[in-house]
């Protein structure tokens, strides 16, 4: 059987993310299926925040997100890799200076 | 890079204490190590709630009641966490359900013993929980990212499924002459398939050496099954019950209880199907997914329309 003819009536698959307290980031916590978004939201309401997680919740259908590819990670991230200057601490500066 | 760079990179991840996540390399074997375990992992959950579920409607007080339908449903949350692990994967959620209906996925065999009396309750929290638990602690630093993430959340809930457990038996204990026979006889039943659920002494489970070098494991089973014995046998004498174990013996040398043999006759007959409730308890699943089918199409059928009709008026305010 074709792939998507074994799992054709499986609901969308989406990713859950929760803003544990106002003021923070949503976070992803997990993924879950529903038939659409309303669903995904009442969903995860039940499934990441039974005991008060979240104060607000993002779903994005799985297939909408692109990511980056591990294994091009060493190319990727090379161009932070060598420029330590960019860091407080590479700069060499006298103890008495305070307040910096 | 070649398959044994990639090989090389894997393993020293694994060494320098690096999670695995979807997307990175890993071999098949690996993969398939967890997939076969988060599923059995999730479908234990699945089943788990049906024993419990057995005693909702007939839980002795408003507040037992209320306590055991959040232990159920933290049960549900907790399958569903393991779904979504295993998914990322590379396994399909209806994939993983066919498995378990089909009998081809295992799950703990614990659940297929039944739940005769109330003071069962108490006896899965405490034992079977309790259990659960000191296996999930130990995966919570499991090499591969989604399922540590998943037992952190699930370890976090489950102390409170052995506590409600333990304080059923406690106030029990206390209570009559026929309650507190209830509770003896309900340990009887439950102690030493609970010790059965740590799987197969290390010289018997194949698997293990493989899963401590991909650090899937923490433990083995021997080692958790141990640690077990120790902390229960001290929260027992609180109850004022005993074990069912006439062999059970502090030993000074090793630091650790001695046990009696474990009739793993037993287990493997249970494993392989024949177990007081496993025909019982898959039915039940396949017929709450069967009826449960038209839900599933009349929702997909609902979002297909919402969705076409939205397009319809984005097309018409254009």
């Amino acid at each position: 059987m074709p792939e998507q003819d074994k799992h054709k009536n499986e609901w969308p698959l989406w990713e859950i993310f929760i803003r544990s307290k106002a003021g923070l980031d949503h976070k992803h916590v997990g993924s879950l299926h529903a038939a659409d978004a309303q669903m995904a939201i009442e969903n995860a309401r039940d499934v990441y925040t039974r005991r008060m997680e979240g104060v607000s919740i993002w779903v994005i259908e799985s297939k909408n997100i692109h990511a980056s590819d591990p294994d091009e990670s060493s190319s990727l991230y090379d161009p932070a890799n060598d420029k330590i200057y960019r860091h407080p601490t590479f700069y060499n500066l006298p103890d008495e200076l305070k307040h910096m | 890079m070649t398959v044994r760079d990639f090989q090389q990179a894997f393993d020293e991840k694994i060494d320098k204490e690096i999670a695995i996540e979807p997307r990175d390399w890993m071999p098949d074997n690996y993969r398939k190590t967890l997939i076969r375990q988060i599923s059995q992992h999730a479908h234990s959950e699945i089943i788990g709630m049906l024993p419990e579920g057995n005693w909702i409607t007939r839980a002795p007080s408003l507040r037992r009641k209320a306590v055991l339908l959040a232990k159920v449903q933290d049960e549900a949350g907790h399958g569903l966490y393991l779904y979504s692990a295993a998914e990322t994967l590379g396994i399909s959620r209806d994939e993983m359900i066919e498995q378990l209906h089909s009998g081809k996925a295992k799950y703990s065999s614990i659940f297929n013993y039944p739940t005769t009396s109330w003071a069962d309750m108490g006896a899965i929290g405490w034992l079977v929980d309790g259990a659960a638990i000191m296996n999930q602690v130990a995966l919570c630093r499991t090499s591969y990212g989604p399922y540590a993430r998943a037992m952190v959340r699930i370890c976090k809930e489950e102390s409170f499924h052995q506590r409600q457990g333990y304080e059923i038996l406690l106030n029990m204990s206390k209570g009559t002459e026929i309650q507190r026979k209830m509770v003896q006889e309900s340990i009887n039943r439950w102690w030493w398939p609970s010790l059965m659920m740590f799987g197969p002494t290390d010289d018997d489970s194949p698997n293990t050496e493989q899963s401590m070098r991909w650090r899937i494991k923490r433990f083995t089973n021997d080692e958790l099954r141990q640690r077990f014995i120790d902390v229960t046998v001290e929260q027992c004498k609180i109850l004022g019950m005993t074990l069912p174990d006439p062999e059970l013996k502090w030993n000074e040398e090793r630091g650790h209880y001695d046990y009696g043999p474990i009739n793993w006759d037993e287990f493997w007959n249970v494993v392989k199907g024949n177990g007081p409730c496993n025909k019982e308890r898959i039915a039940t699943r396949v017929k709450a997914h069967e009826e449960g089918a038209w839900v599933r199409d009349a929702a997909l059928a609902y979002s297909e329309k919402q969705k076409k009709r939205n397009n319809k008026t984005d097309h018409q305010a254009a």
